[in-house]
């Protein structure tokens, strides 16, 4: 077998049993793998209505069939899967580095961890030895420290760690699950599930060789997307980074500022891409077989924070930065260093301080509930201080390590018009109100507002379309896009490497046939793409997900925006978000409360999951 | 006689290697028909995000490994100073690989004999590490050559450093 390893391990948190099974070979070719083939499994080992910090929701690490060979970029990159403790439909997260390679090399395709450990504990894969290691003495270290430790117990240098940090252990909504210090597997509070668990950290170590069913042209085509890779589709990574975006949404006034109050920021300048890489950066790193490198390192230079070393991109420098109204670059590389220090989502945590200081400023939380901190946006210190609170749970850090819209509802007092999330993820580095595009696919989203999940920002932000108009035919740009990106999570490939892949899903059906052996076509590909968005649609409606959830955060709804320039006054009506989800649920061929017909699941070869819509389509 | 161009090894630039392990996956490549860098006769090491560096055979003088060597199983080639491994003497006991201080002997797990780089000998294109770096951060050099870089780069910096105290 080429690409695939073969098997699947189940680990029994509650017994300690581990037991290997093969891979259901239909799942593969018709999930492919990454989030695909983890949401899939994650269904067959779920009920529906389960807890998501239960020991019932199983929390499944995939990688896909591209992992471990030297294909760019395709090599390295892992995912968790589970029910998310924020939106309380599927959650998922893929990370880069190395993990998932190694990963491959011991031999699965995807590990099931099930049920809940009573002592803290570890995995440790090695190769095909599966071992509960005891995890006591790792408890309240950072996921930085904890793979130092386990490499170091362990021995051996070349062991691949992923762990969460204190966050996950305290079960915050927002925690996330990091490898290599600085990859997190970020969004949906996959560190909490991790969390619930007792366990801490998942190690590996792999020896076995990789192959390829068709070498000599697999050679061709990774000599091929080399070059591709020093051309223009990747030359934004390769040189100022994401970062680069600060001034190009500050410019067209897309930034959501000062938790969506603004919609572009004043001191952008300060905090721009161009200065990070000037005053911060000191090297570019690259993940495993990436032949792009685009992982850019800070090191503050000077002040209080000097010294602060961590990676640093656009979404979590908006994040801290200018939603939070902060134009102090040290004080949110330090921010973004505490996130990895707690193990939470640096894009999630920056949205909830701007919820807190959001809330002290409307009078909702008071100097005293946060322990004598002036909590107004700007303040960098009080950044730290919340982000400390929320790392550690303790103060108003307890509430707001929930995320915006538990924390919102705990809160009360209107609150809930001031947390900016979708499904109860928090909102990202793109203002919705101007980006109507956009602005559909954070609203259908599986796993909540994302820009990741479809990518469709692009055609607002690039002009291919008036992006304060919405309008018939947006539901196929979002669902085509949607329909990649769930194959680039499956594959697994990184999002930066997208534009490398110049024909697209021709590309990469080659790639996946000469990898696997398997013949595949764009066409099927492109099939599996909507199934991918499919099944995730029907677990959110196992789940009691629908139509009402595929909504917009409150402010983009009631809050035109205030500032002077081209956009002033937009945002987007109920009517135009009626509009653009019939848009889009017609162009997927669901019917109008957002369900997958009969036809398109028989369509998908998805019968067997009829029976989870059945009685919602007789109504 | 050796001549200084002839004992030439892999070499990496620690400002431009940034830890992607491609030298390692074409390196098994080439020699084993595997991707599986612990297989690779180059290896990555990351100390942490700001160090990283690919490190192999440097064909020493005197080499250490053939000193330890009980078996007299390995020796080096004098022309190119490649380090010969022969198969039949070697019972992989390891002491060549205590005696390396870079690393650079490893054991094959599956056949049980020590391998090391030989700059891909048989290959046309020469070592395939260096041809499929994507940073340019590998290449073939002498002693000569990191000497040379070595006060080029000294000298260049000496005289930018000028430059700007004449600009000030």
């Amino acid at each position: 077998m080429y690409g695939y390893a073969g098997k699947v391990l189940y680990i029994d948190l509650n017994t300690g049993k581990t037991w290997v099974e093969p891979l259901n070979q239909e799942y593969a070719k018709k999930y492919v793998g990454g989030i695909g083939l983890g949401m899939r499994l994650w269904l067959d080992n779920s009920k529906a209505g389960v807890d998501p910090l239960s020991p019932d929701n199983p929390l499944v690490l995939s990688i896909g069939p591209i992992s471990g060979t030297v294909f760019p970029t395709a090599g390295n990159g892992h995912s968790f899967v589970a029910k998310s403790p924020a939106t309380f439909g599927i959650g998922e997260a893929v990370a880069h580095g190395t993990f998932g390679s190694e990963l491959k090399r011991a031999g699965y395709d995807a590990v099931i961890f099930k049920g809940s450990s009573e002592k803290p504990v570890y995995l440790w894969l090695d190769d095909d030895s599966v071992q509960l290691m005891d995890a006591s003495h790792l408890l309240g270290k950072s996921p930085s420290e904890t793979e130092d430790i386990i490499k170091q117990d362990l021995g051996d240098y070349y062991v691949r760690v992923a762990a969460i940090g204190l966050a996950g252990e305290k079960l915050s909504r927002i925690a996330c699950i990091i490898n290599e210090k600085t990859r997190a597997a970020g969004r949906t509070g996959m560190g909490a599930v991790m969390g619930s668990k007792n366990l801490k950290a998942i190690a590996v170590r792999g020896t076995n060789d990789i192959r390829v069913a068709k070498p000599t042209e697999f050679i061709e085509m990774v000599k091929e997307f080399h070059e591709r890779m020093k051309g223009p589709a990747a030359q934004k990574y390769r040189t100022l980074g994401t970062s680069e975006n600060i001034l190009v949404h500050n410019a067209l006034q897309c930034m959501p500022t000062r938790n969506y109050n603004n919609a572009h920021f004043e001191n952008a300048k300060k905090v721009s891409g161009e200065y990070l890489n000037e005053k911060f950066v000191v090297k570019i790193i690259g993940c495993s077989s990436c032949a792009m490198r685009c992982e850019h390192e800070v090191v503050v230079p000077e002040g209080p924070y000097k010294g602060t070393l961590t990676r640093m991109e656009y979404e979590t420098l908006w994040a801290m930065g200018p939603y939070c109204g902060i134009d102090e670059l040290d004080a949110i590389v330090k921010g973004m260093e505490l996130c990895n220090y707690y193990g939470i989502d640096a894009i999630s945590a920056g949205v909830v301080v701007a919820f807190a200081m959001d809330c002290y400023e409307n009078g909702l939380l008071s100097t005293k509930d946060f322990d004598g901190l002036e909590a107004n946006f700007g303040n960098s210190e009080a950044l730290i201080q919340i982000l400390e609170k929320i790392g550690t749970r303790t103060g108003i850090g307890n509430i707001l390590a929930e995320g915006v819209r538990i924390a919102a509802q705990k809160i009360g007092k209107g609150a809930e018009k001031l947390a900016q999330h979708i499904k109860g993820l928090e909102v990202t580095g793109y203002d919705l109100r101007c980006l109507k595009t956009a602005a559909l696919g954070f609203a259908v989203s599986f796993r909540g507002a994302d820009h990741n999940r479809h990518g469709a920002y692009a055609f607002d932000v690039k002009g291919k379309v008036d992006r304060l108009k919405a309008e018939k035919g947006r539901g196929k740009l979002v669902r085509d896009m949607e329909d990649i990106y769930a194959l680039i999570d499956s594959l697994i490939v990184c999002k930066f490497s997208r534009g490398t892949y110049y024909k697209g899903l021709v590309d990469m059906a080659t790639l996946y046939t000469l990898v696997t052996g398997i013949e595949m076509t764009a066409e099927e590909l492109k099939k599996s793409g909507e199934r991918i968005n499919t099944v995730a649609r029907l677990i959110n409606i196992r789940e009691g997900l629908g139509r009402k959830d595929d909504t917009l955060p409150w402010k983009v709804l009631n809050l035109p925006i205030p500032d002077d320039g081209p956009v002033k006054g937009a945002y987007v009506t109920l009517d135009e978000l009626n509009l653009l989800l019939d848009d889009y649920y017609q162009s997927r061929g669901w019917n109008s409360n957002g369900i997958p017909t009969k036809m398109k699941l028989e369509e998908l070869n998805m019968n067997a999951l009829l029976k989870i819509v059945e009685e919602k389509l007789e109504v | 006689m050796v001549k200084i161009h002839d004992k030439k090894f892999v070499s990496a630039d620690a400002e431009k290697c940034v830890g992607c392990q491609i030298c390692e996956y074409m390196c098994s490549w080439t020699k084993e028909k595997a991707f599986n860098p612990i297989k690779s006769r180059i290896r990555v090491v990351r100390v942490n995000q700001l160090a990283n560096m690919a490190v192999t055979c440097r064909r020493c003088e005197d080499p250490p490994c053939v000193a330890a060597c009980p078996r007299d199983a390995l020796k080096q080639s004098e022309d190119s100073g490649t380090i010969l491994v022969d198969d039949d003497k070697c019972n992989g006991c390891g002491w060549c690989i205590e005696a390396c201080d870079y690393g650079a002997v490893m054991l094959h797990f599956e056949s049980k004999i020590v391998y090391i780089c030989d700059l891909c000998k048989d290959e046309e294109g020469g070592p395939q590490c260096i041809k499929w770096c994507p940073e340019e951060a590998l290449s073939l050099v002498t002693s000569d050559i990191l000497a040379q870089k070595a006060r080029i780069s000294a000298v260049r910096k000496l005289f930018q450093d000028q430059k700007m105290h004449r600009e000030k």
